[in-house]
C-alpha cells in the first residue's frame, strides 16, 4: 500500500500537470477566494485575534514541552471516565489496533466521522483488506470516496469538483440517488442525507478522529458542520477515535481559545454548527465502549527538530491553503501527500522522508501568506527555508556552491571573477539586445532587467521557468576607481 | 516494551533533557457584558428561527413554534410549565423507556429542550446533558429541534460560557445553526444531517 503522506512523484512535474487543467484551477480560484474572503470578515470582528493568536502559539509550545506528562494525564483521565486507551508507534501498528477493535465488536462496516488522523494512516484502505467496509459520512468525503479519488484539501477534500461534476458522480455511483438529481446544492445535499441516514442507523462501530484532546480531563473534541460527526459519535454501541500525539491541550479551559480561532480559520463561520466534547462513556448517553488510540506516525521525529517542531502545532484549519498562490493553482493531488499547501509542505516531509517529499519545500514563493493566516502562528516560510537548508541538494548544486564560496572568500578573487564575467556575458548581452529590440523595448546600457531566456545546460534548469540575469555592469568601487583614481 | 513506553521515550529524547517551559499570555478579552440582540443576530445569521418573549409568554411561544409538530419529544426534566399551551402528544424520554432512534427518526417530530449556557457572540447553544436537555440523540436525530434560552443563560463570548459549565465532563454539544455543509463550491446549505430547522426561543425577564 502506498504512503498517504509521501508524494509519489516530484512536485515540479506533478504541478506542471496540474496547471494544464483549466478546470480545476477555475474550481479552485472560486472556493480559495470565497472562503478567504468569509474569513477576513470574520477574523477582523474579533479585536483580540492576535491576543488569542499569540496564546494559542504559547498553549500548543507549553504543551509539547511536557508532552509526556499530558499524555499520561490524558490515559489517566480518560481510562477513569471508562474509555480504553491504545498507542501506535506508526501507520501500520495504528490500522491493525484499529482493525482488531472493529473485529472484536463484531462488525463488518464502519461509519466513518472526516479525519485526517484515518486519511494519513490508510486506515479506509487497512480496514478493507480486512474485510471491513468504512463509509465516509462527510459529503465531501463521500464525493471523493465515490470518485475513487484522493482529497484534495483538508477541509474541503472535493474543492477540485464542481457542483455538475458531483451531480454526475452522485446519478452514476450512489445507490438511491434519484435519477432527475438536479446540481442545485440543496438537492445534493438532501440526496445524500438520503443515503447515509439508513447507515447511520444501522451502524454499530464509528470511528472518528479529534481535534483536540484534553489531558485535565481526558476529553475528546470534534468540530464539524454537518452532524454526520455527532450521528457517528453518538449512534454506534462502539467508538473508536484515532488521535496524533501532538493534539493533547493542558486543560478544559485551552479550548477558550481553540474554539475561536478554529473555526473563523477555517470556514469563515463565527461557529461551527456542531463541536462535540465527550469524556469517556456516558451510561445511556452515546456509545458504551469507547476507544482511544493514540498515534505516533513520524511525530517524534518532528519534534526532535527545535525549527521544524512548530509544524505539530497545526490544527487542520487549512487557512493557509486559502490564501497560498501555489495551491491556488495547483490544488491538493500536487503535493502527493493527504497534507497538501504549506503546512503539507513543511508537516509531510518531517513525518516520512518516504517518496518525493524532499520536493515539497520547494512548493512555495516563501510570500508569507500561510504565516500571516496561520491562527496557530506556524512559522511555515522559517520552516519552509529550514528545511530547504538542511534537506539534500543536488550534486551540481553542492559543487557550485562550494565554487562560490571560495570565490566569495575573497575580495580581490571576486572582482577578477565579477570582471570576467562580464567579459564572458558580452556576446549573451548582445544576444539579449537583440532579443529585446525585437520585442520592441529597449534596455538601456547596464540596466538591471537585462536577462537572458535560455542557457546551456546545466545552467537550464534555471532557466527552464525563469530568466537569468546578466552580470551588472560596474561594480561601485569600479565606478569610483574610474572616476577618481585609486584613493 | 510496548507501543506505549517507545512513543514516550521517543518524545524525552526529542525534547532533550531540559526542555524550554513556555509561558502561556492570555491577554484576550474572556468577560463581557452578554448582548442578547446580539446573540439574536448571529442566529438569525445562521438561518435559525428566533422567538423572544418575556417569562409569562412562554408557554404561548412554545406552543406557537410546535405548529406543525405532530408528536413532541422531551427530555426527562423538562418543566411542565413550558408544555401548558402545547396539546399535541407529548413523549418523553424515559419515561417509560429511553426513546429509540426509531421513535425520534419518524416524520414530524420535534425536539424540545433547553440548553446549560449560550454564547452572543457566535450564536451558540450549548446543552450538557442537563436534566432538561437530555441525551445527545435526542437533539440529533429528530429533523426539528426547539430551545429555549433564558436570557440569563446567555454569556458574552467562548471563554465566559466555558466558564459557566459546572461539569466540562458531561457529554456537550454546541450548536451553532442548523446542521450545514459547505461542501460544494463552499456554498453553505443548511440541513443535512442534523436537524434542518432550529428554532430558539429567547426568554427575557422583561418581555422582549
Amino acid at each position: 500500500m502506498s504512503n498517504p503522506i509521501a508524494a509519489p512523484r516530484p512536485f515540479p512535474a506533478a504541478a506542471h500537470d496540474k496547471l494544464a487543467d483549466r478546470q480545476l484551477r477555475a474550481n479552485l480560484h472560486r472556493a480559495t477566494h470565497t472562503i478567504r474572503d468569509k474569513r477576513l470578515r470574520v477574523v477582523a470582528e474579533l479585536p483580540d485575534w492576535q491576543r488569542l493568536r499569540e496564546a494559542a502559539s504559547a498553549l500548543k509550545a507549553d504543551a509539547k514541552s511536557r508532552l509526556p506528562e499530558l499524555l499520561t494525564q490524558f490515559e489517566a483521565a480518560a481510562t477513569a471516565a471508562g474509555a480504553t486507551v491504545h498507542w501506535a508507534r506508526d501507520a501500520a501498528e495504528a490500522c491493525a489496533v484499529v482493525a482488531d477493535l472493529v473485529r472484536s465488536a463484531g462488525a463488518t462496516e464502519v461509519v466513518k466521522v472526516k479525519s485526517m488522523a484515518t486519511q494519513e494512516i490508510g486506515l479506509n484502505e487497512a480496514l478493507e483488506a480486512a474485510g471491513i467496509a468504512a463509509t465516509e459520512t462527510d459529503l465531501a468525503e463521500l464525493i471523493v470516496q465515490l470518485a475513487e479519488d484522493t482529497p484534495s484539501h483538508i477541509l474541503v477534500p472535493a474543492i477540485h469538483y464542481n457542483r455538475t461534476q458531483i451531480r454526475d458522480l452522485f446519478r452514476t455511483r450512489m445507490a438511491g440517488a434519484p435519477a432527475d438529481l438536479t446540481d442545485d446544492p440543496p438537492a445534493l445535499a438532501e440526496a445524500a442525507r438520503r443515503h447515509l441516514r439508513a447507515k447511520f442507523l444501522s451502524a454499530t462501530v464509528g470511528i472518528s478522529g479529534a481535534n483536540f484532546a484534553v489531558a485535565e480531563t481526558g476529553s475528546l473534541v470534534v468540530v464539524e458542520s454537518e452532524g454526520n460527526g455527532r450521528m457517528c459519535l453518538t449512534l454506534p454501541q462502539t467508538l473508536i477515535s484515532v488521535v496524533g500525539i501532538e493534539k493533547v491541550v493542558p486543560t478544559f479551559r485551552d479550548l477558550e481559545v481553540f474554539l475561536q480561532l478554529l473555526p473563523r480559520s477555517s470556514t469563515g463561520e463565527r461557529m461551527n454548527p456542531y463541536t462535540s466534547i465527550w469524556t469517556g462513556v456516558t451510561p445511556g448517553d452515546g456509545p458504551e465502549n469507547v476507544h482511544i488510540v493514540l498515534v505516533d506516525n513520524g511525530r517524534t521525529t518532528t519534534l526532535a527538530d527545535p525549527v521544524g517542531r512548530q509544524a505539530l502545532h497545526c490544527i487542520r484549519c487549512s487557512a493557509c491553503l486559502n490564501v497560498c498562490p501555489v495551491y491556488e493553482r495547483v490544488g491538493g493531488h500536487a503535493y502527493g501527500s493527504v497534507y497538501p499547501g504549506p503546512i503539507g509542505a513543511i508537516l509531510s516531509p518531517q513525518l516520512t522522508g518516504e517518496g518525493f517529499n524532499r520536493t515539497l519545500p520547494y512548493a512555495s514563493t516563501l510570500c508569507g501568506a500561510c504565516y500571516d493566516a496561520c491562527p496557530v502562528r506556524i512559522n511555515i516560510p522559517e520552516v519552509l527555508v529550514h528545511l530547504r537548508q538542511t534537506g539534500p541538494h543536488p550534486r551540481a548544486e553542492r559543487a557550485g556552491m562550494r565554487a562560490m564560496s571560495w570565490l566569495m572568500s575573497d575580495r580581490r578573487r571576486y572582482a577578477a571573477a565579477l570582471r570576467a564575467a562580464r567579459r564572458g556575458a558580452a556576446p549573451l548581452r548582445l544576444v539579449a539586445r537583440r532579443a529585446a529590440k525585437r520585442r520592441g523595448s529597449v534596455p538601456s546600457e547596464g540596466d538591471q532587467r537585462e536577462t537572458v531566456r535560455r542557457l546551456p545546460w546545466p545552467l537550464s534548469a534555471w532557466t527552464a521557468s525563469r530568466d537569468a540575469p546578466l552580470p551588472a555592469g560596474p561594480t561601485f568601487r569600479e565606478w569610483w576607481e574610474k572616476e577618481h583614481g585609486r584613493s | 516494551m510496548g507501543a506505549r513506553e517507545v512513543i514516550l521515550d521517543r518524545i524525552r529524547a526529542a525534547l532533550g533533557p531540559s526542555p524550554i517551559r513556555v509561558e502561556v499570555p492570555r491577554e484576550y478579552r474572556t468577560g463581557g457584558v452578554p448582548d442578547v440582540d446580539l446573540f439574536v443576530d448571529r442566529l438569525v445569521d445562521y438561518r435559525a428561527a428566533v422567538r423572544r418573549c418575556g417569562p409569562n409568554d412562554l408557554a404561548a411561544a412554545v406552543a406557537e413554534a410546535l405548529a406543525d409538530t405532530r408528536v413532541l419529544a422531551v427530555p426527562p426534566g423538562l418543566p411542565g410549565e413550558w408544555l401548558t399551551a402545547y396539546h399535541g402528544e407529548v413523549v418523553r424520554d424515559g419515561d417509560p423507556r429511553p426513546l429509540s432512534v426509531a421513535d425520534l427518526d419518524a416524520p414530524g417530530v420535534t425536539a424540545l429542550t433547553g440548553c446549560a449556557v449560550a454564547i452572543a457572540e457566535t450564536g451558540t447553544l450549548v446543552l450538557d446533558a442537563g436534566p432538561d436537555q437530555g441525551r445527545r440523540v435526542l437533539t440529533l436525530v429528530p429533523d426539528h429541534h426547539v430551545c429555549v434560552v433564558h436570557a440569563g443563560q446567555i454569556a458574552a463570548g467562548v471563554p465566559d460560557a466555558l466558564a459557566r459549565l459546572a461539569d466540562p465532563t458531561r457529554p456537550l454539544t454546541f450548536v451553532s445553526g442548523p446542521s450545514a455543509t459547505s461542501d460544494i463550491e463552499l456554498d453553505r446549505v443548511e440541513g443535512v444531517h442534523g436537524p434542518r430547522r432550529l428554532e430558539v426561543i429567547v426568554v427575557e425577564p422583561s418581555g422582549p
